[in-house]
């Protein structure tokens, strides 16, 4: 025990535990704190890149590459289309308290969270009881290893986790899609957008006035 | 794998509380979906240190899965936001009491 090469591989794993969790705790402080919206996204891409420096420093390749790709990747960038979409100029105003003594109350009770998990966890953190899945080490890739726990342990709520992703798309869209108007303003709708179609001679013309028809509906809406 | 399992279960519960404390003191109704986020990933930590510890791929399964309904939470919720603002612009979360009785 205590060659060099066993001791500067524990360095260097203490080093890249240290930075990446200074950097995980920074960036969520950041989305905390910030009064821009997009900044605190901007942060929150930290957070996640963070987090996925931690997986890979336990061995959780795949998960680390997820990470990434969904979470930094799509719904980063989810959240700054919804920004985008809403106006970037609602900042906050973080001085103003609305509700007097809110804050330090979040933050006494944040902190009793915290307290309370630490100090019941410190004696055990680890119990040691196995779980159903597979040996995380020995031989053979980690995208093979939860490949196989996914598709034979995990296989019936894999099979769920699809029908789940179905209804979210679908309420997605049913969530988003403009209300229905009574009938008259419906076919008044209807009407703009085939007209709009017809003349497709020039397409800036059925553009606007296909514009103009639905800020007009839904004004009166 | 020289860094001990606590270390690493210590930073996920600071983050948690980031998150649970930025849930509760932001208004902006998108800030506070991004501190339920950060909870999540404070819970995929764990998950991962535990799998590491236990030397059990269950719980990177499990943190496929919170990813999953994750993914499907940010779509619906954005949904139920966009709709909220389109109704009512720069609305913050103290506004939102239609459903106050």
């Amino acid at each position: 025990m205590g060659g060099l090469p066993l001791a500067t591989t524990q360095t260097a794993d203490w080093l890249v535990f240290v930075v990446a969790s200074v950097i995980v705790l920074a960036g969520g402080l950041g989305v905390v704190l910030s009064r821009n919206p997009v900044h605190a996204a901007l942060f929150l891409v930290q957070t996640l890149f963070g987090v996925a420096v931690l997986f890979v420093a336990q061995q959780a390749h795949f998960l680390a590459a997820v990470q990434v790709i969904v979470y930094a990747g799509a719904i980063v960038v989810l959240f700054l289309f919804v920004i985008m979409l809403l106006g970037v100029d609602s900042e906050e105003h973080l001085r103003h308290e609305p509700l007097r003594g809110q804050r330090p109350t979040a933050v006494l009770i944040g902190l009793i969270g915290l307290a309370e998990i630490i100090g019941l966890a410190r004696t055990h953190w680890v119990t040691g009881v196995h779980a159903v899945g597979g040996a995380a080490d020995g031989p053979g890739a980690n995208v093979e290893k939860l490949g196989r726990s996914l598709f034979s342990t995990y296989l019936l709520a894999f099979e769920v986790t699809s029908a789940l992703l179905v209804i979210a798309v679908v309420g997605a869209v049913v969530l988003t899609r403009r209300p229905l108007l009574d009938g008259s303003d419906l076919s008044a709708t209807v009407d703009d957008g085939t007209a709009g179609d017809g003349t497709a001679g020039d397409g800036s013309a059925g553009d606007g006035t296909g514009g103009d028809g639905t800020a007009v509906s839904g004004r009166t809406s | 794998m020289s860094v001990p399992a606590p270390w690493f279960l210590t930073v996920a519960a600071v983050l948690f509380t980031i998150g649970a404390v930025g849930l509760l003191v932001r208004r902006n109704v998108l800030v506070m979906f991004m501190c339920v986020e950060l909870m999540l990933n404070a819970v995929n930590l764990t998950f991962v240190t535990f799998a590491r510890a236990l030397n059990d791929t269950g719980g990177q399964s499990l943190v496929f899965f919170v990813m999953v309904v994750a993914a499907a939470e940010v779509v619906v919720g954005l949904g139920i936001i966009v709709t909220i603002f389109r109704r009512r612009p720069s609305s913050t979360a103290d506004d939102l009491h239609a459903l106050r009785g």
